[in-house]
C-alpha cells in the first residue's frame, strides 16, 4: 500500500470532518506540522477539538487554525505565546483544557497504547485534579488520566522511507512521537524521504506501522526565541 | 544588602553535587548553570527531550531544531541525549530527576507552590511544572522574598492556584534560604546584610 502521498492537501482529502479531535506533534514552533496545519486551514473543516502542547504564534503553527476561528477547544499545558488565542480564550469563544505537560503526553502514548487510564501523581491536590479519581497507592496519592484516542494525528519528522519508518532531528522529536501513537489516522510530514532500505533499522525512532499518509515539503522552521553567546575574543 | 539574581543563583548551585540530573526553570534559576563548580558534572535536563543541554550557540549557528523549555536556541554537548515528550517525562515523574530548581510567585510553609496562574489575569499554563514537582527528588524554590508591592511571596498559605501540594524542599530568596520542615519553615542562613528582624518582618510564613 502506498504511503506517499503528493501534498498536504492529498493527504487530508476524505480524514477530514467537522468536530474531530486532532492530535499535533510540536513543542512550541519547534517540530510543528507546519504542512498539514496549512492544509487544515485550507479545507476549512471547522469545530475542531486539538490536543497539542502549544497553540502556535498568531501567524504561524496552530495559530492560524485559530485565527479563521477553526477550533472549539485545544488542549494544551502552555498557550503563553499566543495573543489572538488568549482574546479568544477570555471573551469565551475558546474552550480549553490545561493539561500538565507530562500528563498531555502520557496520555498520547497511553491512547497509542491501548491504555485508557492511568493513574499519576502529578497534580494531586491542584484544581487539575478536580472530578477525578483519587487512588491511593503504597501511602500516595494519584489521580485518574485518561488515554487521548484521537481521529487524526499530525506530525513532523525529520527523514523517513517510504514506509513511514522515521527519524527525528534533536528536540523537533518532543511530542510528534506520542502523537502519532494515538491517532485513528496519522498523517506525517517530512524533509526528506529516503529510499526504503537506506535508514539503520536500529536506529528508527518512530516505525512506520504508526503512519498511514506521508507527504515531503519545504518546512520554514521558525524559530522562536533567537539567544545567541558572543565568541569568546582570542 | 539582599542578594541579586546572580547570588541567588550561587547560592542554589551550592545546592548541586557531582553527577547529578537537574532541571532549571525559567527565569533566575537558568541563571544557575552558570555557577556550577569547576570539575562538577551536572547534566541539565530540557523537558522537551534532551539531556546534557549546552550553552546559547554562536551567532549564524542557531538551530531551529535545538531548542530549550523556554524556546530558545541552544547548544548540544558531548554526552546530549535526545528523547520524546512522553519518556522526558517518564523520568521526572518516574523520579530520575535529582532535583528542579524552579521559580515562583507563592510558597507556603508546608511546602504548597504557587507559580502557574493568577485567576482573570495570567492564563498561560503550567506548562511542565506540576510534572516536575511531582516527580523530581528534590525542589528547590528560588524567587524575590516579596512581590512588587512589598508583600511577602512567603506564607502561611498560598492564595493562588497551586502548581503543587507539600513538594517544596528548599527556598532561596533575595533574603536568604528557608527549608520546608515539619511545623514550617526554618531559616538556615541569610544574605549578606539582612537582619534576622528584616528576614521575620518580610515573611508572613511561621518560622521555626
Amino acid at each position: 500500500m502506498k504511503k506517499l502521498y503528493g501534498s498536504a492537501a492529498e493527504a487530508l482529502d476524505g480524514v477530514l470532518f467537522d468536530g474531530m479531535l486532532i492530535a499535533s506533534g510540536g513543542f512550541g514552533l519547534c517540530g510543528i506540522p507546519e504542512l498539514l496545519i496549512d492544509g487544515i486551514v485550507e479545507a476549512g473543516v471547522k469545530d475542531l477539538t486539538v490536543a497539542s502542547n502549544n497553540a502556535g504564534v498568531d501567524d504561524f503553527g496552530l495559530g492560524k487554525l485559530l485565527a479563521t476561528r477553526q477550533v472549539k477547544k485545544m488542549m494544551s499545558s502552555y498557550v503563553g505565546e499566543n495573543a489572538e488565542f488568549m482574546r479568544q480564550y477570555l471573551s469565551g469563544e475558546l474552550e480549553l483544557e490545561f493539561i500538565p505537560q507530562g500528563t498531555l503526553a502520557e496520555r498520547m502514548r497511553a491512547g497509542g497504547a491501548g491504555i485508557p487510564g492511568f493513574y499519576t501523581k502529578t497534580g494531586v491536590g491542584t484544581v487539575i485534579a478536580e472530578g477525578k479519581e483519587v487512588k491511593e497507592f503504597d501511602g500516595q496519592e494519584y489521580i485518574l488520566e485518561r488515554g487521548i484516542f484521537a481521529d487524526l494525528s499530525i506530525v513532523k519528522a525529520w527523514k523517513a522511507d517510504e514506509t513511514g519508518n522515521a527519524i527525528f532531528r534533536k528536540t523537533a522529536r518532543n511530542f510528534n512521537p506520542p502523537a502519532a501513537m494515538c491517532g485513528k489516522v496519522c498523517i506525517m510530514e517530512v524533509e526528506e524521504i529516503v529510499p526504503t532500505g537506506s535508514l539503520d533499522p536500529d536506529a528508527i525512532h518512530l516505525p512506520g506501522i504508526y503512519v498511514h499518509r506521508l507527504i515531503r515539503g519545504q518546512h520554514e522552521k521558525r524559530i522562536e526565541q533567537r539567544t545567541v553567546r558572543q565568541k569568546e575574543a582570542v | 544588602m539582599p542578594w541579586d539574581r546572580n547570588q541567588m543563583a550561587a547560592r542554589a548551585a551550592r545546592e548541586l553535587q557531582d553527577g547529578m540530573y537537574v532541571n532549571l526553570g525559567i527565569g533566575i534559576p537558568t541563571l544557575v548553570s552558570n555557577h556550577i563548580p569547576e570539575g562538577m558534572t551536572v547534566t541539565l535536563q530540557s523537558e522537551n527531550g534532551m539531556l546534557g543541554m549546552g550553552p546559547f550557540p554562536y551567532e549564524g549557528e542557531e538551530d531551529p531544531d535545538l531548542i530549550n523549555a523556554g524556546k530558545q536556541t541552544i547548544t548540544e554537548l558531548p554526552h546530549t541525549a535526545y528523547f520524546d515528550s512522553a519518556q522526558s517525562f517518564g523520568m521526572i515523574r518516574g523520579g530520575k530527576i535529582a532535583m528542579a530548581i524552579l521559580g515562583a510567585m507563592e510558597v507556603a510553609e508546608n511546602g504548597d507552590l504557587a507559580n502557574w496562574m493568577i485567576p482573570g489575569k495570567l492564563v498561560k499554563g503550567m506548562g511542565g511544572a506540576m510534572d516536575l514537582v511531582a516527580g523530581v527528588g528534590r525542589v528547590i524554590v528560588v524567587m524575590d522574598h516579596t512581590n512588587k508591592h512589598g508583600e511577602s511571596k512567603v506564607l502561611k498559605e498560598c492564595t493562588l492556584p497551586l502548581t503543587g501540594k507539600g513538594v517544596v524542599d528548599l527556598i532561596i530568596t533575595n533574603l536568604g534560604v528557608m527549608e520546608v520542615v515539619p511545623g514550617g519553615l526554618k531559616l538556615l542562613e541569610l544574605a549578606d546584610g539582612v537582619t534576622e528582624e528584616d528576614f521575620r518582618a518580610a515573611t508572613e510564613a511561621r518560622l521555626v
